[in-house]
């Protein structure tokens, strides 16, 4: 499958790789060279892969509640929530932004990757509600960076008010969008949806951009960024077979309410948790799945790691006992030979 | 000087007995960003085809092979603190280590420029 904006992406002379069956650019300029782009200005990401669910119904919003662990009753309309979405046995069937748009109609944003299986996995349990799945009618684009919010100003001076987490509707080129803060990169900047047929949006955006430095980033930077942010990444960092108490989501899970799987995380404890981790000494990148040694056992696996600019450091997470510790040191296993790390929080960057 | 290519995408340069390897444009193109290096000792030797040194990118680890048999004598020690210069100028200031080499002819088996260009199916720049 390809995005409305995928004839841009080679005209940019992007790196295309298959993305859970879309065509999607990796990298253009280059990733550590688009990381910092974002970072110290203003980068726009394609993200038009990832899925939009619109669920709406006189009882959405508890059918919804009884979907997600965190708490959607306490969000008014124009706001967002992060949560994870479990199954009767706390694992992790996908991590979402669930939109309140009015008190009967909600969209649901999914990673590509979980498309079909979260559309069958709500369909169970719409109680009569309806849901559409809106993937290829809206396009999705990522504005991130910290001259994000002057270029969207240009159009509309609202812009400054928004809050984290919350959306509003405004012109952009003469096209209606919905535009949300929220990201995946640690820093500010927006989550733009639209009609699929607006693809120029995507030329006009970076040509506001142009002044301040505005570079197309792909999938590769995204995955740095958001692993210095500390973000999980559905099927690396996260899967069925974790629960959010596991995971560094504990914040998501809302016990005073009701929700699939809330039984199991209320029984269970925790086997194992997830942490970061830097390597010390070696700037060698741990891969997923590499072996995490403490005082000589292997005691879990790699979820992610990358290179961090940032830090200057390799970074990464993985599941470790869950009596393990904040800054006890490790050892990683790349390529059959140990190298030195220690356990970290997963925020490497705080803005 | 001449330039012959290895199949694992290795490029050498014979001088007497001393061979500059390093890795190719297209090579350096397909890992993208080029974060760290893991040197050999000093006089390591190594026969063709072993495994002598690691490239790591922000995607993806690469074993870079040896590509004629010989004692390495000297590493691009610019690397450590600069492992871009393999992305930036893979040919010259990117070499990666050289090898005083036991077996002259294992050279005339790699392939030239043009075989390599071929090989790979693009032009190496």
């Amino acid at each position: 499958m390809r995005t409305p904006f995928f004839e841009s992406h080679v005209k940019l002379g992007a790196k295309i790789v298959d993305f859970h069956g879309w065509d999607m650019p990796l990298q253009y300029s280059g990733i550590l060279d688009e990381q910092k782009t974002v970072r110290n200005n203003v980068g726009l990401f394609d993200i038009s892969h990832m899925g939009r669910f619109r669920v709406t119904g006189e009882t959405s919003e508890e059918c919804i509640q009884n979907i997600i662990t965190n708490d959607i009753s306490k969000i008014i309309e124009n706001q967002s929530v992060y949560s994870p979405i479990c199954n009767e046995k706390g694992g992790i069937i996908d991590d979402v932004i669930v939109s309140k748009i009015s008190h009967n109609e909600f969209l649901v944003v999914v990673n590509s990757s979980n498309i079909k299986k979260d559309f069958e996995w709500i369909q169970r349990h719409l109680d009569g509600n309806k849901l559409k799945d809106e993937t290829q009618k809206i396009a999705l684009l990522a504005l991130q960076g910290p001259k994000a919010q002057t270029i969207i100003e240009k159009h509309t001076n609202e812009i400054t008010k928004l809050k984290p987490f919350h959306f509003m509707k405004a012109k952009l080129h003469g096209q209606d969008c919905m535009i949300s803060r929220t990201g995946y990169t640690g820093e500010d900047g927006f989550e733009i949806f639209f009609d699929s047929s607006n693809s120029v949006l995507w030329e006009r955006l970076l040509s506001d951009g142009q002044i301040f430095g505005i570079k197309p980033a792909g999938l590769g930077a995204r995955d740095v960024l958001r692993l210095e942010a500390g973000m999980m990444l559905y099927e690396n960092d996260i899967d069925e077979s974790v629960t959010p108490l596991e995971a560094p989501l504990k914040w998501t899970v809302k016990l005073e309410k009701n929700f699939i799987g809330k039984n199991a995380l209320e029984k269970n404890k925790p086997q194992k948790r997830l942490f970061g981790f830097e390597i010390i000494g070696s700037k060698r990148v741990a891969r997923q799945n590499d072996q995490i040694i403490y005082e000589g056992k292997n005691v879990g696996r790699v979820t992610s790691g990358t290179f961090s600019p940032t830090l200057g450091r390799s970074i990464g997470f993985g599941y470790v006992p869950p009596n393990m510790q904040f800054g006890q040191d490790i050892q990683i296993l790349i390529g059959g030979k140990n190298y030195d790390a220690k356990l970290t929080s997963t925020r490497f960057y705080k803005k | 000087m001449e330039r012959r290519f290895t199949q694992d995408h290795e490029w050498v340069e014979l001088s007497g007995d001393t061979a500059t390897v390093g890795i190719s444009n297209f090579a350096q193109d397909q890992l993208g960003d080029i974060v760290s290096i893991e040197f050999p000792e000093i006089n390591s030797k190594f026969k063709q085809k072993d495994a002598m040194a690691i490239v790591d990118s922000v995607k993806a680890s690469s074993d870079i092979y040896c590509p004629m048999d010989g004692t390495v004598v000297e590493i691009n020690e610019k690397l450590e603190d600069h492992p871009e210069l393999i992305n930036k100028s893979p040919y010259d200031e990117g070499w990666i280590l050289k090898l005083k080499v036991s077996n002259i002819s294992q050279f005339e088996n790699l392939m030239t420029q043009q075989q390599y260009e071929k090989f790979v199916g693009e032009t190496t720049g």
